[in-house]
């Protein structure tokens, strides 16, 4: 039996007269490729909001492998072991691509002021160890050739493959990610696919949201189906895909055959 | 594996390989000209090297202002009030003025309050570090602009304190200041009646410019040396994206605290020196103005940029020493007389460094190198602080 | 209990010239989200050139009632200000409009360091003595004493507030100035031109400020070349204190600041049995601010902010 990674149930979150998201549940097991989806403003980026401590639920349990998890302060998710990327990118633009991904290394790092200024052993030690680490996430994620340009200067695509591997130097035990595909073209989208499936191997649980349904459905294990803020569905895209709720939530039609509508959770 | 790593990092292999030659042969040249300096430039008149070190004392000011403008861009306009932390720490404790008002004092140390100075610096730094977390804790919350004017608020709140703690019980002698000041004692040496050292006699005023750069030197130092550090990555991070810094693990509140009372620090220091060297201390050196001067420095010497933060605040300590030495005369002999006294001239570089810098180099005059495109030797430097100075200025 | 009274009225009077003066600091800021760190510099402008125009009349006609002089004196300063503030607008501040945040700024503290600079060249660093010009004799309220000049102080406020509060509500000029205030682009596609309306704003400010430049030599007889800063600086606190961008909010704040202020000083010395004297007076200001700053940073009033998103 896999290990549950992220534990989610019962997160409600009002905003003024909007339910955004209302006793929303996921359980993602470790190793598997998760998806949220759903339509326009169903609540996907406030759920992502709330379990990485951007945005304070109203009501909400979680447990992140097995021990309570309580996303208060964003950079207390980050060491507990949450990474995300964000939906508009948010690399830091005149830092090196290689700089960027050491930054990811803080949160599994230790070396403080006094350790800077004396240039202790401890501080060159771990200094050389992130860097090496540093240029190791890069070669792998495949951008070394840009370790020293400006992160700004880097093409659309490579900006958000660099923002992957700097959460993934966070060693994270879920990785977050917003829209990955966002703005991709086929080609870059597959580079995409083949990337998240490496990650995979190695152990990595990874959560997204995504508005690409076919990328969705070829790539994740299971599929969860926010509308309205509520979940519609949970299961395997296969089983996702044929549930009625789901086509009339993304489609607003009624189904031809006047079946029962799908029990909701 | 990490053989491929280290030539594909020219910037680790310069320094694993330690500084190439031409920069330690620029920075034995620059040793050698500072080491001479006072001996060269004294020829010309104490008042220079009474310059020299006070441009020193404003190296350490612009550096520690610095870290919390450059380095984690936090707009401080009370920063001047460290520096007062510092100066008035030691001219308490080495001085008449406690014993000769509080008899109680007066009775425990019956020959006078003369701390050494090497316990009052750290005691100062630590009292300027303090006030650094009490300010900066309740305001970082703020955005850029109203940050900026609640620490000028504090600052002026210490200095109308410093300047009216003179009744009932006098602490501070209010406008009058605090004289008699011990000044520096190294291991038996005397700054202030100096001996035959290796057949040379330094007057006091060339120990205080040694020990003064040796201060500011070291400063430099602890200032790249955070810079190139994890910390100093985590300061550039938050200046960047203070949201993608905080998912990267960073505690951005703490670390912006860290850069308020680093900086402070620095400032406390240097104000103990300050006390040291002028033998006097009056809450008229730390106004507003002199928070304004540091603030101008780092802008026209290139905000982030450690050797730029030099150049800024050793230009605008010097220049108004050069026009007063030069503009007064040249007056005189054209116009007849003086329009544009010294203090004046003074006021009007800064301001036009200021405005200047900010609407046609808003980057200084010697930004860091936009690194990536530089060469293997060029020493990294943070980006220029995104959150003051437009991005490709 | 007549000391209360009369601290009353000195706080009426502070706080009308605070009022005058972050109404200049309020809309600027409203528009431009700016904090003109110049302002109380150019209101020290003004008021030495009012100081010099005076001077220069009273020379040439010996015989001019006081009265006059100080109105003259005002219609002096008035175009002096709004010129010099509508000249740093177009010169400092526009190229920065679209730099980050810290940059004008920066950029204000260099001008008001220039204007200082200016004053000191032309005026000299000597505290200047302002002539009295309206009746010296104080009026008695109950047991408590003004003079005619503080009445001025507080009558004059007054009915430019009152014009102020007519033009921004109920003229064009003024729905064009909250409009641009609230979203600039909008107002922009609604046909405002938003460089003349902050121009305008500027200028309207700039105005109130050589008014309460020339009051505030006039109440206190002294002018020189800081004179603006420690004032300037106060009347951004009850700009902030009654709520940033908030008109209404400038004149609530800037006269719960000088009540503040005047009550503080008043009663401090009592309070504190003689340990804190009135000699602390600004620090109250400075107290206020950095409590408003952090504690409640939208004002009593709440904050108009324009939206530059």
């Amino acid at each position: 039996m896999a290990e549950c990674v992220l534990l989610a149930a019962s997160v409600n979150k009002r905003f003024g007269g909007l339910q955004a998201l209302a006793d929303v549940e996921i359980r993602i097991d470790e190793g598997q490729i998760y998806g949220l989806i759903g339509p326009n403003g169903a609540g996907k980026t406030t759920f992502f909001n709330v379990l990485t401590g951007l945005v304070r639920p109203d009501t909400g349990t979680f447990e992140l492998g097995g021990r309570p998890y309580r996303p208060i302060d964003p950079h207390r998710v980050a060491i507990a072991g949450i990474a995300r990327t964000f939906q508009n990118i948010r690399l830091f633009p005149d830092m090196t691509a290689l700089e960027n991904v050491m930054v990811g290394r803080h949160a599994r790092t230790h070396a403080n002021a006094l350790d800077a200024v004396l240039r202790t052993r401890r501080a060159r030690v771990e200094e050389r160890a992130i860097r090496a680490r540093a240029h190791e996430l890069l070669d792998e994620i495949g951008l070394s050739r840009y370790a020293n340009q400006l992160a700004r200067t880097l093409s659309y695509g490579d900006q958000r493959r660099l923002e992957v591997a700097r959460a993934l130097a966070t060693e994270p035990r879920l990785l977050a990610l917003d829209e990955p595909a966002a703005g991709m073209n086929a080609t870059e989208k597959q580079a995409l696919r083949a990337l998240l499936d490496s990650i995979r191997t190695r152990g990595i649980t990874i959560l997204l949201i995504e508005h690409d349904v076919k990328l969705v459905m070829g790539l994740c294990d299971r599929v969860t189906v926010l509308d309205y803020g509520k979940v519609i569905s949970v299961g395997t895209p296969a089983d996702v895909q044929r549930d009625p709720a789901v086509i009339e939530a993304y489609l607003g039609i009624v189904h031809a055959e006047p079946a029962p509508r799908a029990q909701l959770q | 594996m990490s053989e491929r790593a280290a030539s594909k990092d020219p910037g680790s292999r310069a320094s694993s390989a330690g500084t190439p030659p031409r920069v330690r042969a620029a920075l034995a040249a620059v040793g050698i000209v500072l080491i001479a300096l006072p001996w060269l430039i004294g020829a010309f008149g104490d008042a220079w090297v009474r310059a020299l070190c006070f441009a020193a004392l404003y190296v350490m000011l612009a550096l520690g202002l610095n870290i919390v403008v450059g380095f984690a861009g936090l707009l401080d306009l009370g920063y001047i009030a460290f520096y007062a932390v510092g100066a008035y720490t030691y001219a308490l404790l080495a001085s008449p003025h406690l014993t000769e008002h509080f008899p109680a004092l007066a009775h425990a140390f019956p020959h006078g309050l003369h701390v050494s100075i090497w316990i009052t610096l750290p005691i100062g730094a630590s009292l300027a570090a303090a006030f650094g977390i009490l300010l900066g804790a309740p305001v970082l919350k703020l955005r850029g602009d109203y940050l900026a004017i609640v620490t000028l608020g504090f600052g002026e709140i210490i200095r109308i304190f410093l300047n009216n703690l003179n009744a009932p019980l006098n602490f501070t002698n209010g406008p009058s200041g605090i004289t008699l000041i011990d000044q520096v004692r190294i291991d038996g040496l005397d700054f202030a009646h100096p001996s035959t050292i290796a057949g040379l006699q330094p007057s006091s005023l060339v120990l205080y410019y040694y020990l003064l750069v040796a201060m500011a030197l070291l400063a430099m130092l602890v200032c790249i040396r955070l810079q190139n550090s994890r910390l100093g990555r985590a300061w550039m991070a938050i200046r960047e994206d203070e949201v993608a810094a905080r998912a990267m693990g960073i505690n951005v509140r703490n670390v912006k605290l860290l850069a308020f009372s680093l900086g402070a620090t620095f400032g406390g220091i240097a104000g103990g020196l300050f006390a040291a060297f002028q033998g006097f201390v009056s809450p008229e050196s730390f106004s507003l103005m002199e928070s304004i001067v540091v603030l101008s420095m780092i802008v026209l010497g290139g905000l982030g940029h450690v050797p730029g933060v030099v150049l800024g605040a050793v230009m605008l300590a010097m220049l108004p020493e050069v026009l007063r030495h030069t503009a007064v005369p040249l007056q005189t002999a054209v116009f007849g007389r003086v329009l544009i006294d010294s203090e004046v001239l003074r006021m009007l570089l800064y301001g036009l460094a200021t405005v200047g810098v900010m609407l046609y180099r808003p980057r200084g005059l010697w930004p860091a190198p936009e690194h990536g495109t530089e060469g293997n030797n060029t020493p990294r430097g943070p980006g220029p602080a995104s959150q003051v100075v437009p991005r490709h200025g | 209990m007549d000391t209360l009274v009369q601290q009353l009225l000195n706080g009426l009077v502070l706080g009308s010239l605070y009022a005058l003066i972050a109404l200049g600091y309020t809309m600027v800021y409203g528009v431009l989200n700016l904090i003109n760190f110049a302002h109380g510099d150019v209101l020290m402008v003004g008021a030495l050139a009012a100081l010099s125009a005076i001077g220069v009349l009273h020379g040439l006609w010996p015989g001019l009632p006081g009265w006059l002089l100080l109105i003259l004196g005002i219609m002096a300063a008035i175009p002096v200000c709004v010129s010099l503030s509508l000249v740093i607008e177009r010169v400092a501040y526009r190229p920065l409009r679209h730099a980050p945040r810290l940059a004008p700024l920066i950029t204000a503290i260099g001008v008001s360091i220039l204007l200082q600079t200016m004053a000191m060249l032309i005026w000299g660093r000597n505290y200047l003595t302002f002539p009295q010009l309206l009746p010296e004799a104080p009026l008695h309220l109950g047991n408590a004493t003004i003079t005619v000049t503080k009445l001025v102080v507080i009558g004059l406020a007054t009915l430019i507030m009152g014009a102020l509060l007519w033009l921004v509500q109920a003229t064009r000029l003024g729905r064009a100035m909250r409009a641009t205030a609230e979203n600039p682009r909008v107002a922009s596609l609604m046909g405002v031109n938003p460089d003349a309306v902050i121009a305008m704003t500027f200028g309207i400010g700039a105005g109130l400020a050589a008014v309460a430049g020339v009051m505030i030599e006039a109440t206190y007889q002294v002018a020189h070349f800081y004179m603006g800063f420690i004032p300037g600086l106060k009347a951004f606190t009850a700009a902030v204190l009654g709520g940033i961008g908030n008109i209404a909010g400038a004149m609530v704040g800037g006269i719960v600041l000088g009540l503040i202020e005047a009550l503080g000083a008043g009663y401090i010395g009592q309070l504190t049995n003689g340990i804190f004297g009135s000699n602390y007076q600004d620090v109250f200001a400075f107290i206020v601010l950095c409590a408003v700053l952090i504690l409640r940073p939208s004002g009593l009033l709440g904050e108009r902010v324009a939206d530059r998103a």
